[in-house]
């Protein structure tokens, strides 16, 4: 069982592991820096769907038929799903694991779900409600998140600089016992706002999130910024990557050798027109199971925080002209001898 | 955090660069200037065929919405305002693309509530403030001329 380091640490005892992991990506992902990490890119935006909700639906399935696959596991071994997405009701993920028979938990956390799913997961295997496997899953599309919170594809708008590009991809982790990479710590984020307005500049909304839960978690848990070999935000894009460092700072702690952003290194933005980077709660979920558990398997980074950023705001709340409350959440991961 | 908000807005607005302005400017004129002489070519050539001022300019404005839904169902008319910007976004072909991006996007919900309720989505407050706009203008017309 679990013990709390602090207000929002909870560091775990019974070592609840990342036992298998997937990611599955888009084609313009699969172009991308990190594009031939992933362990499927489709071409079709669709995937042979009608609808882009649909298409989103079968990355969910894709998704999970590959991770079982990977994990040589079967339905039956799984105790929980725990899985959010960026749509309205969490229509993808609920529409995508219908026929999964397996217990499901649907959660919203915008950009942060993965971090959040599997901090769910960590907690309910370490306090004892798991002997098997729980599987936690995030994803998103750019062409449905598109839809939903701007404008439609084929309008003819023009992006500002700071606008970020919404991944099109998802990625699973199956958590138990007797895996390669150990959960450690979990520190659950607070709700914060800075009073940033700008739903077309979400990494400087979502960079104070990320500065508060990281100086928490180095708090909680006496641990220095250079303990980790790697900390890594899930998608503040190239600005808030930037604001994030110079609030780092300000808060006495350097995180300037080991700090990167999943959104940051999933496009080349001069290359691919995608401006700030990536952003979307499948940006941090691919470039986790894509990149770095497959390099701390390989042995590039030993320790890794996980901070994956979510902005919790809606296309109503912003046409109401509220700011933009932000939150994340962090996952110490840390590979086994 | 020990930032303010007001401090913070500061740190953001600085971290966040401005839309290059200069670029953003010419490629509006160049090709919002481009749409309007195509429309003018069309114009002279319906004049030429014997059409009236008037007639040769609802021809040219016809033409131009057709051609931007043709670019739009293609999936290239936001290709090239992404570069454009206002430039295809003020001439009548903007405006054909505001009204067909929304039928195409929300045909999925069907003819009723998707493509016939979400058509206007983006086009609808231009007929609406571009109607009371003319309604007021011509009050005032009617008062001093």
């Amino acid at each position: 069982m679990g013990t709390r380091c602090g207000r929002q640490t909870v560091a775990l005892s019974t070592k609840p592991t990342i036992y298998a992991f997937t990611s599955i990506a888009g084609k313009k992902e699969g172009e991308g820096p990190l594009g031939n990490q992933f362990d499927m890119v489709f071409e079709d935006a669709f995937l042979g769907e009608e609808t882009w909700e649909k298409a989103e639906m079968r990355l969910y399935e894709k998704c999970f038929s590959q991770i079982l696959q990977k994990g040589s596991l079967s339905p039956s071994d799984i105790d929980y799903i725990i899985s959010g997405d960026l749509l309205n009701q969490c229509t993808s993920s609920a529409f995508g694991m219908k026929d999964s028979s397996i217990p499901y938990l649907g959660i919203y956390g915008a950009c942060s779900t993965m971090a959040e799913s599997i901090s769910l997961a960590a907690m309910l295997s370490d306090g004892g409600f798991s002997a098997g496997n729980i599987l936690s899953m995030a994803g998103s599309h750019f062409c449905s998140a598109e839809k939903q919170f701007r404008a439609p594809l084929e309008y003819g708008g023009q992006r500002p600089p700071s606008a970020q590009w919404t991944v099109t991809g998802a990625g699973a982790v199956c958590i138990s016992h007797g895996g390669p990479i150990e959960i450690t710590h979990i520190t659950t984020g607070k709700i914060t706002d800075l009073g940033i307005k700008d739903a077309n500049n979400m990494g400087a909304a979502m960079a104070p999130a990320f500065v508060s839960t990281l100086t928490a978690h180095l708090k909680e848990t006496g641990r220095e910024p250079c303990f980790y070999d790697l900390i890594v935000s899930g998608d503040l894009g190239l600005i808030g990557k930037e604001i994030a460092l110079e609030l780092t700072g300000k808060e006495g702690f350097d995180i300037s050798s080991n700090y990167n952003d999943c959104g940051a290194m999933i496009f080349d933005p001069q290359k691919q027109d995608t401006h700030a980077g990536g952003s979307g709660c499948g940006c941090s979920a691919c470039v986790l199971c894509g990149y770095i558990l497959p390099e701390m398997i390989k042995g590039t980074f030993k320790n890794v925080l996980f901070i994956a950023t979510g902005a919790l705001m809606s296309p109503t709340t912003t046409q109401q002209g509220e700011s933009i409350p932000s939150i994340a959440h962090a996952v110490a991961l840390s590979k086994l001898q | 955090m020990t930032i303010s908000n007001k401090d913070y807005s500061h740190l953001a607005d600085k971290k966040s660069p401005d839309s290059p302005m200069l670029k953003n400017l010419i490629f509006a004129f160049t090709t919002g200037g481009a749409i309007c002489v195509i429309g003018q070519i069309i114009i002279n050539l319906c004049k030429s065929k014997g059409l009236s001022f008037e007639d040769a300019s609802t021809v040219a404005s016809v033409s131009l919405v057709i051609l931007s839904v043709i670019l739009t169902s293609f999936n290239l008319y936001n290709k090239i305002a992404t570069f454009a910007g206002a430039g295809t976004l003020v001439p009548i072909t903007g405006f054909a693309n505001a009204v067909v991006a929304p039928a195409i996007e929300f045909r999925s919900e069907g003819y009723i509530m998707g493509l016939g309720a979400k058509m206007f989505v983006i086009a609808g407050p231009v007929i609406v403030y571009g109607t009371v706009s003319s309604v007021l203008a011509g009050i005032i017309y009617y008062f001093i001329k």
